[in-house]
């Protein structure tokens, strides 16, 4: 009997590609965030609201991840960027492999800002790195205050907490500072933002602190 | 829920470090799971059970360390740990804390049979 010593991560092979991702990133000073969240929360409303306000200030392009269809690249087309859609075919999340092929598909040289939507899961995504400067999770209020307790490897593993649709907040019994309270549990270096995509609250104000974090 | 691609990685690497001479005699492969990996465990030991069937690996049984979830306060200067996953000390109720383990998932060793 003999005992071969391994000591390795069970998902090294996508780390490392990630890591070269990265570096291809830091090269064309991309700012690259990597979108997550449970199905319907809002990911490619907030990216439309997005692109609208920052399209005439700086180049970006959207890679879209789903199970199926192309139907939130279609949508994100619309406002004339570079889109890619990729598609899992059951999959339940991006990995780095697949984010490497969709980037033969765009010129990072022209892009500051690029957005990986990833497949809505609150579960599988968060092991993943897709070699994203950071993970950008959104939780809906309809959701409920309680997601952040029940999915902590998600809120573990992202940088920044935006919590949409509060236009809703009259109509359903979510309390917005025990949610954060929550997440801020899980993960005290969240930096959180509120928005609406229907009355475009919080917009402005997530949109400036991506300007702020572009390289030029 | 991807355990079958996890089960799938853990065999893709067990071959980069096992002779492929040798994959027919690894009893068993010993996996450190972190209680907050996002891993579920059986999961994944039923998965790897069926994929194996196909391959050189169907004798192969696979164990898992569960590895807990610890913290270090950086106030009290010592390892804390609770079971909800959170970053807040039980000691001092702070959240100045750092991650040690927990939350990885990792391939410890092979045994095989020679
Ligand atoms: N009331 C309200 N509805 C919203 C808001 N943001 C998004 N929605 C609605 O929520 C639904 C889902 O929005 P999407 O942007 O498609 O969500 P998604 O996260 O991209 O969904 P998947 O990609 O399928 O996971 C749509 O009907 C949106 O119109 C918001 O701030 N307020
Ligand atoms: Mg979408
Ligand atoms: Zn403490």
């Amino acid at each position: 009997m003999g005992i071969i010593t391994i000591e390795r991560k069970v998902l090294e092979k996508n780390d490392e590609l990630a890591s070269q991702i990265r570096d291809k990133f830091k090269i064309n000073n991309t700012f690259v965030v990597n979108i997550v969240s449970s199905p319907g929360s809002g990911k490619t409303s907030i990216l439309e609201r997005t692109i609208e306000k920052l399209k005439d200030k700086i180049k970006i392009a959207v890679i879209e991840g789903d199970v199926q269809t192309d139907l939130d690249a279609k949508r994100v087309e619309r406002y004339s960027v570079p889109v890619v859609q990729i598609v899992t075919n059951g999959g339940c999340h991006l990995e780095a492999k697949l984010v490497k092929d969709a980037l033969e598909n765009i010129d990072l040289k022209e892009i500051r800002f690029l957005v990986i939507e990833n497949v809505g899961n609150l579960v599988c995504p968060a092991g993943y790195d897709l070699g994203e400067d950071l993970k950008v999770l959104i939780l809906s209020t309809t959701e409920g205050e309680d997601k952040p307790l029940k999915y902590p490897k998600m809120f573990i593993n992202s940088s920044i907490l935006i919590i949409n649709k509060i236009d809703l907040l009259p109509y359903v019994d979510c309390n917005i500072e025990n949610l954060k309270k929550n997440a801020l549990s899980i993960n005290p270096d969240l930096v959180v933002f509120e928005t609406s995509c229907t009355t475009g609250e919080g917009i402005e104000k997530w949109c400036e602190w991506i300007l702020g974090n572009i390289k030029y | 829920m991807h355990e079958l691609s996890v089960a799938q990685n853990i065999i893709d690497i067990v071959k980069e470090n096992v002779p492929d001479t040798d994959y027919k005699h690894v009893n068993k492969i010993l996996l450190e799971v972190g209680e907050f990996s996002g891993i579920v465990a059986d999961s994944l030991l039923y998965c790897f059970d069926v994929i194996k069937s196909d391959t050189d690996f169907l004798n192969t049984k696979m164990e898992i360390k569960k590895i807990p979830f610890i913290l270090f306060c950086n106030s009290c200067k010592t390892e804390t740990t609770n079971n909800a996953g959170i970053r807040m000390c039980n000691i001092c109720g702070g959240y100045d804390t750092k991650i040690i383990s927990g939350i990885d998932m990792k391939i410890i060793e092979v045994e095989v049979n020679t």
